[in-house]
């Protein structure tokens, strides 16, 4: 009775990400006796776990908006662009004034010039997919090229640092005891996951990416809602360049959101989704960031040095790789189970 | 991916698939290639009208000798997008081919002579044990190339963090030696390289069973398997097709730059990735010609030309101006194909 719960435990989709994340704060917790330790300092709740939360918003918010446009089979390399863009807007609007109180722009107006920038930039590349017709990956690439330059221009070539303090509450502040970014990720993925499943729109999008003619045949506007997908990828990585300028609180036309497509395909994929599109799992996406950034935050805690830190990650990616894949552990579980027993058939 | 493929007719085609000004019918499923022939042309005759001495045979013969090692790359990228995979990890065995080599010539004084064959048989082991992994249990092309993405660049940085120069003479004579076409022009050994690497490409495409297989699979896997192909073998043999062709790649480029550095490469992935969509190849597979790669990286090559011709921008409006060369490159091929049937 209770092996059978196991199995069918076991094939829950979202098994294998949340035994890999799991194993991975044991291995934290194995060289890192305080890891699991929360303590109320200066107002705030204070410890790893509160870090690691923090630290992967920005990647979780990206990954939430990944899975959308993967579901509807396509794919959005330019994340890392806009992000540098969206922080770049932000810095410009607000301006670079030492002395910290002022701003060329009110905060409000600020946020949301740099969140509907990167929403255009989503647009952009929704109407160059639905409309045109170019494939998702050279779509992306045009503005993933294109994107750093026109950020860049926004910031005159120069990291625009901010010194405007309210702006720091955005990435930095703590509200209830918890981080500030903590309550943007938790609202765009309620508000996502409702979205999806108590309208029709999470099937809607399925159906495009299990099937684009059928969907289309069958009256689902799929220009639409490939369009309004790459829009929410677009204003997602808008929200995480606020979150990851106002962090280093600096806006960095080069350097702001590198290699940050790379991170949050895999997180989409190590959460399940698969990148030909269709069924997609939200929460697993979120696992996925997770697992990134605790595996980057036990590589940093246990003083590995900085070049083994891309060989780790390889080596754990290959194995959660591995164990997701069906194939792999019939094959393990052929060599450590018994055979059944000869002469039993008939 | 199971999509069926609607190939083009091969038969003479319909009316409506012909260019409408020229007297003679074209067979439609070149019409890509055609179509990226074409457009490279009006970019090269609008850089010869703009700028003087662009209209010369070294401008031209540069193209191919400062991008020798790109089309190497896109060579091998070729194959195993037109089997339908990906591979990310492209630009990460470059850079890890050239700090091999320079690590036995210059600190353990290895003779060229046996470590370039053994760097080529390394890239094509790299490759060969990803597209294993990928065959064998399943897994997505797109992350098991992504994690050989970060091993071959974190063993890099194994080797070493800093760049390794390669002084030896023998080595930089090598690098040195030029193919003389004509009074002014010349080629360099990378780009002979890169054209007998294109040809023999050329040929193992369409003349080899290899190359018919590698199609078949693109175009549907399952189909190919039961028509009796070896897809295991297929699959297997052009990701280690991409890795060696990588390692050469980075040979090549070690004669281009004479030194082994982890950071050399970035993001050259994405470049072959662009060179081999832009020569008219479907990402999703089975559909495509090797000999469109080649001017998907003189597209991108007379672009970066272009802008050093205009010499007047700075480094934020050269990507600018690449994305919207490429915005507009892309743009006026779907415009120009989009009538010929493609796998929805």
């Amino acid at each position: 009775m209770t092996s059978s719960v196991w199995t069918s435990a076991l094939r829950h989709r979202l098994a294998w990400p949340l035994i890999t994340l799991a194993l991975l704060l044991i291995v934290n917790m194995a060289f890192n006796s305080s890891f699991l330790h929360i303590e109320w300092r200066d107002g705030h709740f204070y410890g790893s776990l509160i870090d690691i939360l923090n630290r992967a918003a920005p990647l979780v918010l990206v990954s939430l908006g990944m899975t959308m446009v993967i579901a509807t089979r396509g794919i959005d390399i330019s994340v890392g662009a806009v992000v540098a863009i969206a922080a770049a807007v932000a810095a410009w609007m607000i301006g670079g004034s030492i002395a910290g109180t002022e701003t060329r722009f009110p905060l409000p107006l600020a946020i949301l010039g740099a969140v509907g920038v990167a929403g255009l930039c989503g647009l952009w590349n929704g109407t160059l997919v639905a409309r045109v017709g170019m494939q998702p990956i050279i779509a992306t690439l045009i503005l993933m090229v294109a994107g750093r330059g026109i950020a860049q221009l926004i910031t005159d070539g120069q990291i625009i640092t901010i010194y405007y303090k309210p702006y720091f509450f955005l990435g930095g502040g703590y509200l209830l005891g918890l981080p500030f970014s903590l309550f943007i990720v938790s609202a765009v993925f309620i508000g996502l996951y409702l979205a999806v499943t108590r309208t029709a729109l999470g099937l809607f999008v399925q159906a495009v990416g299990i099937n684009p003619t059928a969907a289309r045949v069958a009256g689902v506007q799929s220009r639409r809602l490939v369009m309004a997908a790459y829009t929410f990828c677009g204003v997602c990585a808008g929200i995480a360049g606020l979150l990851i300028s106002s962090n280093v609180k600096s806006a960095d036309g080069n350097n702001a959101g590198q290699l940050l497509e790379l991170d949050a395909i895999l997180a989409v994929t190590l959460g399940g989704t698969a990148l030909t599109g269709g069924r997609f799992s939200l929460v697993g996406s979120v696992i996925g960031a997770l697992i990134i950034q605790t595996l980057t935050y036990a590589i940093y805690s246990l003083g590995v040095p900085p070049e083994i830190n891309l060989v780790v990650k390889a080596a754990v990616v290959f194995a959660v790789m591995l164990l997701q894949s069906p194939e792999f552990r019939t094959e393990m579980g052929a060599l450590v189970r018994r055979p059944p027993a000869q002469g039993a058939r008939p | 991916m199971s999509t069926t493929l609607t190939q083009a007719p091969s038969t003479p085609p319909t009316a409506a698939s012909a260019p409408k000004a020229a007297g003679f019918k074209m067979n439609a499923k070149y019409l890509p290639l055609a179509a990226t022939i074409s457009l490279f042309l009006a970019m090269a005759t609008m850089g010869s009208v703009l700028y003087t001495g662009f209209f010369s045979a070294q401008v031209f013969l540069n193209l191919l000798i400062d991008n020798a090692f790109l089309i190497i790359v896109a060579v091998g990228m070729t194959f195993v997008i037109l089997s339908g995979g990906i591979d990310l990890s492209v630009g990460s065995v470059v850079a890890l081919t050239t700090m091999v080599l320079a690590e036995l010539v210059e600190n353990r004084g290895w003779s060229p002579v046996v470590v370039i064959p053994l760097v080529l048989l390394m890239g094509s082991a790299f490759g060969g044990f990803m597209g294993f992994l990928i065959e064998r249990y399943r897994l997505q092309p797109f992350i098991v190339t992504l994690a050989g993405m970060f091993l071959a660049r974190g063993l890099c940085y194994l080797i070493s963090v800093d760049s390794i120069s390669i002084t030896s003479e023998s080595y930089g004579n090598l690098a040195q030696w030029r193919l003389p076409l004509g009074e002014d022009a010349s080629l360099s050994v990378g780009a002979v390289i890169a054209l007998v690497v294109l040809l023999l490409a050329v040929f193992v495409a369409h003349n080899t069973p290899f190359g018919r297989a590698v199609y078949a699979v693109g175009g549907n896997e399952h189909s190919a398997v039961l028509m009796g192909l070896p897809v295991r073998r297929t699959v297997i043999g052009v990701y280690t097709v991409s890795g060696f062709c990588s390692a050469l790649a980075g040979v090549v480029f070690t004669f281009y730059m004479l030194s082994g550095y982890g950071l050399h490469a970035m993001g050259m992935e994405l470049d072959a990735i662009a060179a081999v969509v832009i020569g008219g190849t479907l990402l999703t597979g089975g559909v495509g010609y090797v000999a469109g790669t080649l001017f998907g990286v003189l597209m991108l090559g007379i672009i970066q030309t272009l802008i050093a011709f205009d010499g007047t921008l700075s480094s934020w409006w050269t990507r600018i101006v690449v994305g919207v060369l490429l915005f507009a490159f892309c743009l006026l091929q779907r415009l120009l194909t989009h009538r010929v049937p493609r796998p929805s």
